[in-house]
């Protein structure tokens, strides 16, 4: 060390505080505005035994359960779909990625709530449905609020959870195709062994996404007049007019249920994420 | 028997020969090296061989079959992927940058084909696998990640994912062009090594004294032509093409200069 410079070590440096107002006032005002929401909250006179009584009630638990069963079983259409459609895009067939993209633009271009109810609706346009060999059905018997709001909710969902797995799939460098493909795999066992699970890493956030949003999403099959939470619960404030303490009820159940997933899609990150720690951003 | 044999194969891309009539034979247990210019098709000739990409014309006979193609009577037909895939395992690549599958451990790279391809049991899989990855020096990084494996590593594990697959013939598309000038050596003693064991290899390379000592037959391409053949002493001191005495001189001239071995090319 030349003789001429001080000893020192930054180490000892004094962290200095600085004055930020911005961040200040920020704080005041949030604070101020749940003050407000919280004395709105105390004015409005909610029952709050109401809601006790109901957070835990059998009734709620049911509905929450629907609402459970119904998030992964309209998930796990939505994720069929979207690897059939985004693998069909990678297609060399070009009648095929036409199916695709026609598939896409009408489920994404259409309401989610007019396809549940067209769904719902179907035996006005098909009263029969028939597999040869099998035999055939009455479609209102076959097409009740569940059937409708599990094909309604996953084909949507498969269209917009294509895009992320196609990108997904992109992600993956064309020189791990080439490399599998040398070895002798085939086009699908390439997918499965050594494409799909590099494109996870980039997959599973967004789709984490979507497994909220199906969560939420699920509550707009009561328009079908399927027993999830909110269904629940609307058909109670219909005859106790304890609007918002049901809402909260099902408000707390939502933000639990979600919560837990929150949780799930970090650990899946962390388990995909193998492999790829050294310069990578996850 | 020869494992090879190219019979006037041309490759265009588009509008654009690439390989333009290329005839070649390489036998059983013989190590040919591939040089010439950057540009001059030796990666589309390597990868022709294995399929990853298919002809215009001419033929190509890989291991006594006709590859991609079957001949019924008057007619010749492509064969389905399966087939293709099938026909692959006569071929190992090793790749210019590598190509480890990311997510997998280095033993696991070795094994996937083994077990995926070929239907063995995982854990005689692995066990191979751990064997041919101690013969290229690796018995330490058995389960690193190819992110946490330096370049000349990962090539040596590459190296032993290709033997796995028991393939007649090795393919190398210029195995040290994308190495740090240190870990060049490394990956060079590996394949000297493998080919002692006998097995066929075709090796584009820049590395003179590789191919020197030893190859068997060195092969000089450019532009989508094959310009001489000979023994790589003859062919290394006594060119006869004036433009592999250009490309050698070039190539020597770039050595002196830049006083270490890594050739640039792509
Ligand atoms: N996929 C491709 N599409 C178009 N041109 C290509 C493609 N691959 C290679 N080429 C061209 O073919 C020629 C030979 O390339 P290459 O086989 O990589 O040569 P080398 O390996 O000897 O450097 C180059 O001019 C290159 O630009
Ligand atoms: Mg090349």
């Amino acid at each position: 060390m030349p003789a001429s410079l001080p000893r020192l070590d930054i180490a000892e440096a004094v962290r200095i505080r600085r004055f930020r107002p911005l961040r200040l006032l920020l704080g005041a005002l949030a604070i101020a505005f749940a003050i407000f929401v919280f004395r709105a909250f105390a004015d409005a006179q909610i029952d709050w035994s109401v809601v006790w009584e109901y957070l835990l009630a059998r009734i709620t638990i049911v509905g929450l359960g629907f609402t459970i069963l119904m998030t992964l079983v309209a998930m796990m259409i939505g994720l069929s779909v979207a690897v059939v459609l985004a693998v069909g895009f990678g297609s060399h067939n070009p009648v095929t990625r036409w199916i695709c993209k026609t598939y896409v633009w009408l489920f994404r271009g259409t309401p989610q709530l007019l396809q549940l109810l067209l769904w719902y609706n179907l035996a006005l346009v098909f009263p029969i449905v028939g597999f040869p060999g099998l035999g055939s059905w009455q479609t209102v018997d076959l097409m009740g609020p569940f059937a409708a709001a599990a094909i309604g909710l996953g084909l949507n969902a498969g269209a917009y959870m294509s895009e992320i797995i196609r990108s997904g799939l992109l992600s993956v460098d064309t020189g791990q195709y080439e490399a599998a493909k040398a070895i002798g795999m085939t086009r699908g066992k390439t997918l499965r062994k050594v494409i799909f699970p590099q494109a996870m890493r980039v997959i599973i956030p967004p789709l984490g996404n979507e497994f909220i949003g199906m969560t939420k999403n699920t509550s707009l099959a009561s328009i079908v007049g399927f027993g999830e939470l909110i269904f629940v619960m609307q058909s109670i404030y219909f005859y106790n007019f304890k609007v918002i303490e049901m809402l909260l009820v099902s408000a707390f159940w939502y933000l639990v249920v979600t919560s837990i997933l929150s949780v799930g899609q970090y650990q899946l990150e962390k388990r995909f994420g193998r492999g790829f720690r050294r310069g990578g951003s996850l | 028997m020869n494992v090879v044999s190219a019979v006037n194969l041309s490759k265009s891309f588009g509008a654009f020969e690439v390989l333009k009539g290329i005839n070649l034979d390489i036998a059983k247990g013989e190590v040919v090296c591939i040089i010439g210019p950057s540009g001059s098709g030796k990666t589309t000739f390597l990868r022709c061989i294995n399929q990853l990409e298919s002809i215009n014309s001419g033929a190509l006979w890989v291991n006594g079959e006709l590859a991609g193609f079957r001949v019924v009577g008057e007619r010749i037909l492509p064969l389905d992927e399966h087939e293709i895939a099938f026909q692959r395992r006569a071929t190992g690549m090793v790749f210019q940058r590598f190509n480890l599958f990311a997510h997998l451990t280095a033993e696991q790279n070795v094994a996937l084909g083994p077990v995926e391809v070929l239907g063995q049991a995982p854990a005689q899989a692995l066990g191979t696998a751990r064997d041919l990855l101690a013969r290229v020096g690796l018995s330490q990084k058995l389960k690193s990640y190819p992110a946490e494996l330096s370049g000349g590593q990962q090539q040596r594990v590459a190296i032993a994912r290709a033997m796995a697959m028991n393939p007649q013939v090795l393919l190398f598309d210029e195995p040290t062009s994308a190495l740090d000038p240190e870990l060049v050596g490394e990956v060079l003693k590996v394949m000297q090594e493998v080919a002692t064991t006998g097995i066929t290899m075709v090796v584009a390379t820049h590395e003179l004294n590789f191919a020197r000592d030893v190859s068997d037959r060195v092969v000089f391409m450019a532009d989508g032509r094959i310009l001489e053949v000979g023994s790589p002493e003859r062919m290394l001191t006594k060119p006869h093409e004036p433009r592999l005495k250009t490309f050698l001189s070039a190539l020597s001239g770039s050595r002196a200069g830049s006083g270490d071995s890594d050739a640039q090319s792509t």
